[in-house]
């Protein structure tokens, strides 16, 4: 019998210093009125009712907020099929959507003291501290593609691209670090 | 050559590094920190350019962005060059190359200047008067000849092989203009703790400071204030870098020139960065530009506005000419008149316009023994290349001669109209501009963003006053932006110094003894509209400032009349004896300068011009040697040539495997979106045609989506994989907007149903595999999952594994074939499909492309929206009618229907055709007549939307819309093809297996 389970096979990116492809991870996207998201939040250990445009975060998971309703919920690959089953049983009977996107999209981490800059070229945010603090998300944009930006650190971000948009995200962050390393 | 004219000290430039540099291929020398205009002066050289319409000679008018004449390329190679930059603006560097333009065979030399001599021929309008008939004559004659005369410059031949970089930046305070105003912003914004980002389209900071000797005072506080930004690690200075386009909402465009200054740029250096600011509040300090003035024969080498003199003395240490004659309207002039003498230029003559002149620079003038003449003008300038001689009188308010004419030798005019300020940037913003009889200009008044304007550019001039000015609209600005920031209502603006008059001057035209003819005055030097164009247009009835400017192109180069537009007004206003204020002005627009294609592209080239979008099976498809084609800005695989293939038997091939054994295809590009939620079905049910409430779990339906106008929208397989989940499909085109649709009804239209929506497109890579021998196939490579046609009928779906990854599979097909469609987490895609691939070696699996799917749907019939619709046909004409539920209270489009020009019998119905040569396949988009021979004005009935050859078939094939096309079946009707008419026989749309007996294998 054939058996391709170990075979995962992530999208290619464009090689940067700063940048790096995250491992496989668990995700999934949790919609849901606040109170559900309440219980939600209880039954994992982790809070889901954060502020507006934050990420709640212990070592291996965290919750980011998307939307009043959205959260998308990130951990290790192989806690995936855990998560899930323990919001069923926690969510049955309760308004809410439960939605696997692991292979939807991959995560790229951009690190070092030029990372805000770098993200500069394509993200027309503020990326100041002062306005995109640490533990900050948000759906946004870089250059011509959609992306989910949270920053880790000061000087660290992770982003959430789709896996078909990988390659062209990855590569204009390679083009701008290019551009930024001339100076 | 030997720079003559450089004086033995002063200046900005470094005279420890000589550089050497070409200007028409002969070798000059100049100094660090030249820029070429100021380098050639330094040479002697003052003829520069030919003029755009009438070819005549040109020199350098100003210092800075508003030259109007001293264009020229620069090239350091075939790819790397540069029309039309001011020379004015050109920093120096060892090795430079420039050339003049507009010029044929030499600058001294130039044929096109008969155009000159024939210039009665060209007034202006001229194209719309003289190239009136024959008609013809536009195509043959007069358009090849204006193309080849047009245009100054001649574009690079090669691709630009630089590169380009885009930067978004956010600030507090973002001041434009690095001059002692916007020096003071910046300084005062920063000292209050604003972020400031500060930009100047010079090299160096300082604006006209850096015209001042240097070592006074004033040069101590620029040396001061630049050091004291540049410690703040708030503050960002941005030299080289033009702020050229204001958006809404305090967007401010600025390009940075990185590398067109170095001698040698690295390989691969970025030449150019683009800043996209949004600012929390603006300081404009964009200075303010001196006036020409308008006399016959005005645009000489060797003329020179006053202030642009004083700027190559003391900046550059060079002297533009040795016997000058200076005319001034302004008191500006007689301080140039002063440095000039005493750096050891002969002054011949002062000639004021102005009855009389005692400010401090005219006193300083007399004293120092400068012969001055009021009530002057001046009559006409002599010299071909250079200027040789200038004609001066007296007049009175009569425009009487007073006393005699006199005539004075002179290889360098000086003129000084007064400044205008620079209000380009405030204008763009749509910020209210207001005449102001003390500055005799528009100033800005009204700011329509979070933007003030300081100094020069709304009429505070002396340089205390701009210091002030520039520090008070610093610190309110910051101020400002700290209480928008904090949510509190804005503060206004404390007591800021008043405008003044002191470099108030002189606009129009200069007064000429009654009766003169006079030659040509010009008051648009870039675009050759002289007085005379003006006079035409107000005699041929236009009295609008916005016709007269087209009609006479006056204002309308590439220097957007930055030396042009007041005159012009004030010539008009003389004319028609109105107020300048009563004329108006004409608009200002971006860019400020001429910004290159390359900054606004950006990143944005080559591979990353667009996304380019590849499922997780793409690498298997590029080696199996597959054509792709763009589907929005995906890459699909469209065929798999083999060797020796064209596209034709490439695709019979994969037809012919998918109807005989199975074809497996790649079809994870489909849109998906999951419903679920308690009203799931609800929402489907509404948004949807289709009837959802009978479809049970672990059923599939094809559904149609149709606009609220009833127009077919996208259609797709829609699965229930849940009581309250649904998984839907859409066309791979279509994701996003269907998926924005169902968004906003649900936000805007049924907030109260709860259900939410998610998109799975690229969660889910589809493995369709297709064929009689796609059960045998798959059967051995699935867990819990059976295949039969009893647990699996044909529309159904189910959760399983294969390959030992989770899989939703569905039965279902668009090849009208037995089929599957192998949904799995998209990383492991491409394991799954080559483990299928193996495995169905054995059963004749033949990988097949979009044009094989599109020949294989074809004969079944099956429609695509977007081929067989067009956004104007409705379920029903593409027929469709089927799925659209007559029972359902209502959903999205189903008013709509109700409309009778939606139910007309002679609407387009989706017909197929079959030509009488079985060989022939009809154009797409064909059109489909009555009759044979028919031809416009005779209206077509319909139009070819698909045509193949099919293999299965062995014969064409095509799918069309005609009017009526139902009750028409069985009618020959006729394909206008582009030579002659084919007959063509209307059929059912159904070419292939019209009882559907194959899908249930």
């Amino acid at each position: 019998m054939t058996d391709v389970s170990a075979a995962r096979r992530p999208p290619i990116i464009a090689a940067s210093p700063m940048l790096r492809l995250q491992p496989p991870a668990a995700r999934h996207i949790l919609r849901a009125p606040p109170a559900v998201l309440d219980a939600a939040g209880q039954a994992l250990g982790l809070s889901l009712s954060m502020p507006v445009c934050r990420a709640s975060a212990d070592a291996t998971r965290a919750a980011l907020w998307l939307g009043p309703d959205e959260r998308l919920l990130l951990g290790e690959e192989s806690s995936a099929i855990e998560t899930a089953s323990r919001l069923h049983q926690v969510l049955q009977g309760q308004p809410h959507s439960l939605v696997d996107v692991g292979h939807r999209q991959v995560a790229l981490a951009i690190a070092g003291p030029q990372a805000a800059t770098v993200l500069a070229a394509g993200c027309p945010l503020d990326l100041d501290p002062g306005a995109f603090p640490v533990g900050m998300c948000t759906r946004t944009v870089f250059a011509k593609a959609e992306i989910v930006l949270w920053r880790r650190a000061d000087d660290s971000f992770h982003l959430e691209v789709w896996r078909s948009f990988a390659a062209y995200v990855s590569g204009v962050i390679a083009e701008a670090a290019r551009e930024l390393a001339e100076t | 050559m030997t720079q003559t004219l450089r004086v033995a000290q002063g200046g900005r430039v470094d005279r420890t590094r000589t550089l050497q540099f070409s200007f028409d291929g002969r070798s000059y020398k100049g100094l660090a920190g030249d820029t070429l205009a100021s380098a050639l002066l330094a040479n002697g050289v003052h003829l520069l350019a030919r003029s755009f319409k009438y070819h005549r000679p040109r020199g350098i008018l100003a210092a800075g962005a508003e030259e109007p004449s001293a264009l020229v390329s620069v090239r350091r190679d075939a790819a790397r060059y540069t029309p039309n930059l001011r020379a004015t603006q050109v920093e120096l560097y060892d090795g430079l190359e420039a050339h003049s333009q507009n010029r044929w065979p030499s600058l001294a030399f130039d044929v096109g200047a008969i155009s000159d001599l024939l210039s009665p021929l060209f007034p202006a309008g001229f194209y719309y008067k003289t190239f009136m008939w024959p008609r013809r004559g536009w195509k043959a004659l007069y358009e090849p000849y204006i193309r080849a005369a047009a245009g100054l410059g001649r574009a690079p031949t090669e691709a630009d092989p630089d590169r380009y970089a885009n930067r978004y930046a956010h600030c507090d305070v973002l001041v434009v203009g690095g001059g002692p105003a916007g020096l003071a912003a910046a300084l005062a914004a920063a000292e209050r703790g604003a972020r400031v980002m500060l930009c100047d389209e010079q090299a160096q900071l300082g604006g006209s400071l850096l015209a001042e000797p240097a070592g006074e005072p004033a040069d101590a506080w620029l040396v001061r204030s630049i050091a004291s930004l540049r410690s703040n690690a708030r503050v960002t200075l941005l030299p080289r870098t033009t702020a050229f386009g204001y958006f809404p909402h305090n967007l401010i465009a600025l390009n940075q020139r990185l590398t067109d200054h170095l001698a040698n740029p690295q390989a691969g250096q970025t030449r150019e960065r683009c800043w996209q600011v949004r600012a929390q509040q603006v300081v404009l300090a964009t200075g303010a530009i001196e006036r020409p003035l308008v006399f016959p024969g005005n645009d000489r080498p060797g003329m020179m506005l006053a202030a642009a003199a004083r700027t190559y003395l003391n900046r550059y240490g060079v002297i533009p000419g040795t016997r000058a004659v200076v005319i001034a309207a302004c008191d500006e002039a007689y301080r140039a008149a002063i440095e000039l003498h005493q750096a050891g230029v002969a002054i011949a003559m002062i000639g004021d316009v102005r009855s009389g002149a005692d400010g401090h620079w005219p006193e300083a003038a007399r004293r120092a023994g400068l012969p001055v003449l009021t009530h002057a003008t001046v009559l006409e300038t002599r010299g071909r290349l250079r200027i040789k001689a200038v004609r001066l009188a007296r007049l009175d308010a009569e425009r009487r001669l007073i006393g005699a004419i006199q005539t004075h030798a002179c290889d360098l005019l000086l003129m000084s109209g007064g400044f205008t300020p620079s209000v380009h940037l405030h204008s763009q913003s749509r910020g209210k501009l207001a005449w102001d009889e003390r500055v005799q200009s528009f100033i800005p008044s009204q700011a329509a963003e979070r933007a003030r304007s300081a100094g020069s550019c709304r009429g505070v001039f002396s340089l205390a006053a701009a210091i002030e000015d520039g520090a008070d609209a610093g610190s309110s600005a910051a101020g400002d932006a700290a209480t928008h920031a904090s949510g509190f209502p804005a503060a206004t603006d404390g007591s800021r110094p008043p405008p003044d008059g002191a470099m108030a001057g002189y606009a129009g035209a200069l007064p000429q003894p009654q009766a003169a003819a006079g030659s040509k005055a010009f008051v648009d030097w870039q675009n050759d509209v002289t007085t005379r164009d003006l006079a035409l247009a107000l005699r041929e009835g236009f009295v609008s400032i916005e016709h007269i400017k087209r009609y006479t192109t006056a204002g309308m180069a590439t220097d957007q009349g930055k030396t042009s537009n007041l005159n012009a007004l004030g010539f008009v206003s003389q004319r028609l004896d109105k107020a300048i204020a009563e004329v108006g002005l004409t608009t200002f627009r971006m860019p400020y300068t001429p910004v290159t294609f390359g900054s606004f592209a950006g990143f944005a080239r080559g591979e990353l011009f667009d996304p380019v979008r590849t499922t997780p099976i793409h690498e298997w498809a590029v080696r199996h040697g597959a054509v792709f084609e763009d589907v929005g800005l995906w890459k699909r695989a469209r065929h798999f040539p083999q060797a020796g293939e064209d596209l034709h038997t490439a695709v019979a091939r994969e037809c012919r495997a998918v109807r005989s054994a199975c074809g497996i295809f790649d079809a994870s590009t489909l849109g998906k979106i999951e419903v679920v939620g308690r009203d799931a079905v609800t929402f489907m049910n509404r948004l949807y045609a289709n009837a959802w409430t009978s479809l049970s779990v672990g059923r599939c339906r094809y559904g149609v989506l149709l606009r609220e106008d009833g127009f077919v929208l996208d259609d797709g397989v829609v699965a229930r994989t849940a009581e309250d989940r649904f998984h839907v499909t859409t066309t791979t085109g279509g994701a996003p907007r269907v998926l924005a649709l169902m968004e906003d009804y649900l936000q805007t239209e049924w907030p109260e149903l709860q259900v939410w929506l998610t998109s799975t497109t690229e969660q889910w890579a589809v493995i369709a595999l297709q064929g009689p021998h796609s059960r045998r196939v798959l059967q051995g490579l699935v867990q819990d999952l059976d295949l039969s046609s009893a647990a699996m009928p044909h529309m159904s779906v189910a959760r399983g594994a294969i390959c030992g990854v989770p899989a939703l599979l569905f039965r279902v097909s668009f090849t009208g074939e037995l089929g599957f469609e192998v949904n799995v987490p998209a990383d492991y895609a491409l394991a799954v499909w080559e483990a299928i691939y193996q495995a169905g070696a054995a059963h004749g699996v033949t990988a097949y492309g979009t044009e094989a799917m599109h020949v294989l749907r074809a004969e079944k019939g099956y429609i695509i929206v977007g081929q067989e619709t067009d956004g104007t046909a409705t379920a029903d004409d593409v027929g469709l009618g089927w799925a659209v539920s007559k029972l359902k209270p209502d959903f999205v489009g189903k008013r709509s229907l109700a409309r009778p020009a939606l139910n007309a019998p002679d609407r387009r119905q989706l017909v197929g055709l079959l030509t009488a040569d079985p060989k022939v396949v009809l154009e797409e988009g064909t059109q489909i007549m009555q009759a044979p021979g028919q031809r416009p004005p005779a209206r077509a009935i319909g139009h070819v939307t698909s045509s193949y050859y099919s293999a299965a078939l062995e014969r064409s094939i095509a799918l069309a819309m005609v009017a009526g096309g139902r009750a028409r079946i069985g009618q020959t009707l006729c394909a206008a093809g582009p030579s002659d008419d084919l007959p063509v026989q209307v059929t059912s749309p159904v070419f292939y297996d019209p009882q559907g007996k194959r899908l249930d294998d």
